[in-house]
């Protein structure tokens, strides 16, 4: 078994009013940041598991995500592995 | 009539919703915690508002999966009434019980104040007490209430006769001024496909007395009341 880090980054779907980041938008506009095309706001999960494989790893954050950490409804979401540590107690 | 008063860690509008039903004659409520498994002998259940286990993740994401959850749904696919008030409605459209999802207020704002709403239907366990297109006044509180559904679900809903309330201007109309949130299609309130199951977003039970500012909520219990008559007799 390996341990691996996986990002899980859950975003608004696409089209779908985001208030959040349109007022952060503005924010940024009345800073002095000119032609900023768009802002949208999301939210970033690490989560630590052990698994055999990588996409072992991945399938599971995936059903997850299914079942709890995204709403299909108004959310998609992707996962990348952003770390591996091999054997028991592996190093980071 | 028994009737249970779901409370998740979170909930703060559990003692309004226990209130309002001992206010109608008939209606027995009872309090029962999130973690209990077995709902026992009850005749509805309330989901009251609040935040239930602080709206982490999201709003009603993680009190779809408290203990309690698996019976109220054994109990509302079986047919028995279920109300959904607030944070009550959005774990009702987390667990699956109703359909769509919530967004943040297109404000941006936390929204707490007295709204117009249009009572759609009265084919309901829940709205027989009103008559159709009556303008009530009741209060909202909540930072997620922008009701979403894709346009296929919309057009479920609107079909079947399943929007239950509508936010309105006080004459009734749709007009700029008239959504608080941004809810496609003023959506306030809505039903399952069997009509057993009720989400809304404004607070009936905070309506129960002139004295308060408005009595118009007490129509929803009213009407619960009856029907649970109506099915014991």
């Amino acid at each position: 078994m390996s341990r691996y880090r996986l990002e899980v980054r859950v975003k608004p779907r696409p089209g779908l009013l985001d208030p959040e980041g349109k007022a952060i938008h503005h924010a940024l506009e009345s800073l002095g940041y000119p032609g900023i095309e768009s802002v949208r706001v999301g939210k970033v999960i690490d989560l630590d598991l052990t698994a055999g494989h990588a996409e072992a790893a991945v399938e599971r954050g995936r059903e997850m995500c299914r079942k709890l950490l995204a709403n299909p409804v108004t959310e998609d979401f992707d996962i990348t592995v952003v770390s591996q540590a091999n054997g028991e107690g592996g190093r980071k | 009539m028994r009737v249970a008063v779901l409370t998740f860690p979170g909930s703060n509008c559990d003692e309004d919703c226990f209130r309002a039903l001992e206010q109608v004659p008939g209606l027995e409520p009872e309090f029962v915690w999130h973690r209990t498994a077995d709902l026992g002998a009850v005749d509805a259940v309330v989901l009251p508002g609040g935040f239930a286990h602080g709206d982490y993740l999201r709003a009603g994401a993680i009190a779809r999966f408290s203990p309690v959850m698996r019976p109220v749904q054994a109990f509302a696919e079986a047919g028995g009434p279920v109300i959904g008030i607030c944070n009550g409605f959005q774990v009702l459209c987390e667990t699956g019980l109703l359909p769509g999802a919530f967004l943040r207020n297109d404000s941006l704002r936390f929204r707490s104040h007295p709204v117009h709403i249009r009572v759609e239907t009265v084919n309901t366990p829940f709205t027989s007490a009103y008559r159709k297109g009556q303008i009530l006044r009741i209060p909202i509180a909540h930072g997620e209430g922008n009701y979403f559904a894709d346009s296929e679900t919309l057009a479920q809903l609107e079909g079947e006769d399943r929007v239950v309330f509508r936010y309105t201007t006080p004459d009734g109309g749709l007009g700029p001024g008239s959504n608080p949130n941004g809810s496609c299609h003023n959506i306030a309130g809505i039903l399952n496909a069997s009509r057993n199951v009720l989400g809304l977003m404004p607070h009936p039970e905070r309506a129960m007395e002139d004295a308060l500012g408005s009595s118009d909520g007490r129509g929803v219990f009213e009407s619960l009341a009856r029907h649970l008559a109506g099915v014991a007799g």
